[in-house]
């Protein structure tokens, strides 16, 4: 999104003059060089492989590099069940990412925990313990729904401020970029959820 | 206390020790559970003598999905869409031997034609698992790109079949005790008939990439060993027993289904090495497009379901059954134990990743620790059948 007025900068254009600002530059860098993480759980991993492959070819939206250290990534796919033995090793990779970084909420099961949700080792959803900007339903969900949030997460970065009281949260020093670490509990993850980012709605009945 | 470069510079270096072996001093390395080549989320401890494996100790249970439990929970019918999320490259298999195990308990017969689609369908996925697992492989090797762009194009158009058959690409709940869920068209046969004459080829052009190949062959030839023997002991099932020269197919020995109707070879290995298994994999696609073509000439007309099952309400009979079919990894069993209700009193799977990876430590000792992502890949798990 841009601060400059568009009539001027059309008139300038007309002119062969291409004004832009410096965070208009940076928002449109950063969100067609997305480097997700790659890093997959369960059954969502494959549709996220075959979002990669030749039919869907992510790598028309800029995120086909998919780095193997989560040093070198942006965009974390948290792509199928996460169980809690494995929701730690999930936190400490998004906490090992350096910062702007995003989330995608692949399937239900990483929403929610989806069909596997009675279960005893299944993590209710991933947002308990880390911020999601995107989430996606579906079991799993298509390639084209993967695309779909991606693009989303595009336009998010492109809607992020550098400046100003509204800037995007990574600028932000109170902001925290790493969370903490869930502890193996007697009978549960140690803490159940992290209480300063997990608010789940409370019902009315 | 943390320190800058400069004063890391400045502090005093330890003196190098030199030492010409390091016999005896084991380092030890935890690949995964997040790892580009670990085929989900699987970890290994590796004891690393230089570069030489010396201990490998798997460690399971980060995919543990509560699969048994939730199977004595549920319905019979509720357990289906289940078994899709088991070995979720292969729903089509995963289904087939559920409701092949509760045929067993309650004696129910299946219709012809549910048979033959059955068979369509189980060898149609056996291409797409083979030719994914091939491309896998190779990329873990190091071929990064192209086979697997390749194998995953052909996937693409097996998937299209499931998904105008049953409405998933991948979780395909398509067949039910007593037969299966919807008829297939004349169109839909036509389309698989094509795709399936199509397949050559592309087997052809991969097989040109590969079969070759010095740096395949450098990689795999004579590398994570498997003895006739220790596999038979073991219980390995699938192209990795078949690999190591045991003529031993389920398919044959059983003939469940309509299998005993169909001419087709079952390819044998001679050394038992990655790339046996990995050739096997390729000679299995050209008998399965065997079997399909046969198939389709075969395939009767008449109803899909068998009309007396009544699936929603499902009782079986007091008893116990172990049904197993092929699948495209190995031996893939149900077992259930009924006592009456609408539940199983216990469900359990015999899954054929978790036991053919039991042997992996005898394969990778000795051999290096970029060897060990190959032989893992060679194996083809699928963590969801593994943990469950």
């Amino acid at each position: 999104m841009s601060d400059i007025d568009e009539g001027l900068r059309g008139e300038l254009q007309r002119q062969g003059i291409w004004v832009t600002s410096m965070q208009e530059l940076y928002n449109w860098g950063r969100k067609n060089s997305i480097w997700p993480l790659q890093f997959g759980l369960a059954c969502c991993a494959i549709e996220m492989i075959a979002t990669a492959a030749s039919r869907y070819d992510i790598a028309r939206f800029g995120g086909e590099v998919f780095r193997p250290s989560p040093r070198q990534a942006d965009l974390m796919i948290v792509a199928g069940t996460v169980t809690k033995k494995m929701a730690p090793q999930i936190v400490r990779l998004y906490n090992q990412m350096p910062d702007p970084k995003y989330v995608i909420s692949m399937g239900a099961c990483a929403i929610s925990g989806g069909p596997f949700k009675q279960g005893y080792n299944v993590l209710k959803g991933i947002d308990r313990y880390i911020p999601v900007d995107v989430y996606i339903p579906g079991c799993p969900p298509r390639p084209e729904a993967l695309l779909h949030a991606f693009m989303e997460l595009q336009r998010k970065i492109d809607e992020q401020k550098l400046s100003g009281s509204n800037k995007a949260e990574h600028l932000r020093p109170d902001q925290p970029s790493e969370f903490p670490v869930p502890a193996f509990g007697a009978h549960d993850l140690e803490p159940a959820a992290n209480a300063d980012l997990f608010r789940p709605p409370e019902i009315q009945r | 206390m943390s320190l800058g470069f400069q004063e890391l510079e400045a502090a005093e270096r330890p003196p190098t020790i030199m030492t010409s072996r390091l016999e005896g001093e084991l380092l030890e390395v935890s690949m995964g559970p997040q790892h580009p080549s670990t085929h989900g989320v699987f970890r290994m401890n590796v004891a690393l003598d230089g570069e030489i494996v010396r201990k490998l100790k798997p460690v399971f249970g980060y995919l543990h999905r509560n699969h048994e439990k939730i199977g004595e929970n549920t319905s019979y019918l509720g357990s289906m869409p289940y078994t899709d999320r088991l070995d979720y490259f292969c729903s089509m298999t995963n289904n087939w031997a559920y409701a092949l195990s509760v045929e067993k308990l309650a004696g129910i017969e299946v219709p012809e034609r549910a048979e033959y689609l059955r068979v369509i369908l189980a060898e149609l996925t056996r291409l797409q698992n083979h030719a994914s697992l091939l491309g896998f492989l190779l990329s873990d090797m190091g071929a990064w790109g192209t086979p697997l762009m390749y194998a995953f194009r052909e996937r693409e158009k097996i998937l299209d079949l499931f998904e105008s058959l049953s409405g998933s690409r991948m979780m395909c709940d398509y067949m039910r005790f007593g037969g299966c869920r919807v008829d297939a068209s004349p169109e839909w046969l036509a389309r698989a008939k094509e795709v399936v004459n199509r397949f050559p080829k592309f087997l052809d052009e991969f097989e040109n990439l590969i079969v070759e190949n010095e740096i395949l062959i450098a990689r795999t030839q004579n590398v994570g060993k498997l003895s006739p023997g220790l596999a038979i002991s073991a219980g390995i099932t699938g192209p990795m027993l078949r690999a190591c020269g045991v003529n031993y197919d389920i398919r044959k020995v059983d003939g469940y289904g309509y299998y005993p109707r169909f001419k087709f070879r079952i390819p044998l290995g001679e050394h038992g090495d990655t790339y046996d298994r990995l050739m096997m994999r390729a000679l299995e696609m050209r008998e399965s497009i065997a079997i399909l073509n046969q198939a389709f000439e075969q395939i009767p007309a008449g109803p899909v379901m068998n009309p007396k099952v009544k699936i929603r309400a499902f009782k079986p009979p007091v008893g116990e059954a172990y049904g197993r079919i092929e699948a495209p990894k190995g031996e893939l069993g149900f077992y259930l134990i009924s006592d009456g209700s609408s539940n199983p009193y216990r469900y359990r799977v015999r899954p054929p990743s978790f036991i053919n990876l039991t042997i992996l430590e005898d394969l990778c000792l000795g051999h290096t620790v970029a060897d060990v992502m190959v032989i893992l890949g060679s194996v083809d798990i699928v963590m969801g059948e593994v943990d469950r």
